[in-house]
């Protein structure tokens, strides 16, 4: 798709704004509909998009294998992560209560980590399924 | 929703049995926005219409775009598919209606959600409350699960081209190298 000179615009001009729009899907879901989930969704669809365009050779430019495999173990690690500093705080396993001064104030801070951790691995597993299926020369 | 089912059933051309398992899941998702499920919807129209459709579009690229014709008989699985269609509507004959307040999911753990969400975690969208606090246990379940499936792709297809930059579709690796991965 090297040549449509429209789509490779307008692919362009659509990429950060899909990448903010996710961002705002991360970390408006206490708020408003969306989370983790979606938002990582959303984050991986601008890298495929730009892969489709543009190429995956230089997609993987941009998101290099060794990152995606990287962000896939770190988003469940901060998951866990996350889980085990409320035991070293002395709650337990995934008790967000005791990470900050106060409770609410310590499950926002849960909630948002966590949150992070999903969006992190969702978006790495899908660049990383679509990137490898797209890569197969067959 | 329906005509879609069906059309993906009958068609052959696989491009468009992709197509129209894509504008099912959103007639899907606007169907749980009816339902006032704003989250479940948005996760069906980004995941289901979304990312599997272009899954399904990059699986397409790589194998064919046409079903081969199956010549078995289709009787027994129909049976099977009509028995285990006509015992689940036999289920939902017992369960309450849809909405009524003395239902037990109402009844028992949503009230619990609603009162007390705001003053012990205190963001207004219960869900996310529900998803990442009450039922975190769960939600890390998830993640490992879709953690799994890209390690998962990886370990089937990810290896065997270039050992030291997985992924990338570079030249065919040359016996040797073939014989170390």
């Amino acid at each position: 798709m090297n040549n449509h000179s429209i789509l490779r615009v307008v692919s362009k001009f659509m990429i950060p704004f899909i990448l903010l729009f996710a961002l705002y899907v991360q970390f408006h879901g206490d708020f408003g509909p969306g989370g983790g989930f979606q938002a990582g969704v959303i984050f991986a669809a601008a890298f495929i998009l730009y892969g489709l365009i543009y190429g995956i050779e230089n997609a993987r430019k941009v998101l290099p294998a060794t990152a995606t495999r990287l962000l896939l173990a770190a988003g469940v690690l901060l998951y866990v992560g996350t889980g085990l500093f409320g035991i070293f705080m002395g709650g337990n396993f995934l008790d967000y209560n005791v990470l900050a001064a106060t409770a609410v104030g310590g499950q926002h801070l849960g909630i948002l980590l966590v949150e992070f951790g999903v969006g992190t691995t969702v978006a790495a597993t899908m660049v990383t399924i679509f990137f490898v299926f797209a890569g197969q020369d067959f | 929703m329906a005509i879609a089912a069906f059309g993906i059933i009958k068609l052959r051309n696989l491009f468009a049995v992709v197509m129209l398992s894509g504008i099912f899941s959103l007639l899907a998702a606007s169907l749980y926005v009816h339902l006032t499920a704003v989250d479940v919807a948005f996760t069906e129209a980004s995941v289901g219409a979304g990312i599997s459709t272009l899954l399904m579009l990059a699986t397409l690229a790589i194998t064919g775009e046409y079903e081969k014709k199956h010549t078995t008989s289709d009787l027994f699985p129909l049976l099977i598919v009509v028995v285990t269609g006509a015992a689940l509507i036999y289920g939902t004959l017992d369960m309450p209606l849809y909405g009524a307040a003395d239902a037990p999911a109402n009844l028992h753990l949503i009230p619990r959600f609603i009162e007390q969400s705001g003053t012990e975690i205190g963001i207004p969208n219960i869900v996310t409350s529900v998803l990442a606090s009450y039922r975190g246990y769960d939600t890390l379940g998830e993640t490992v699960v879709i953690f799994t499936a890209a390690i998962g792709v990886l370990v089937l297809l990810g290896r065997g081209r270039n050992r030291w930059r997985p992924g990338i579709s570079a030249d065919a690796p040359s016996k040797d190298e073939e014989n170390e991965v």
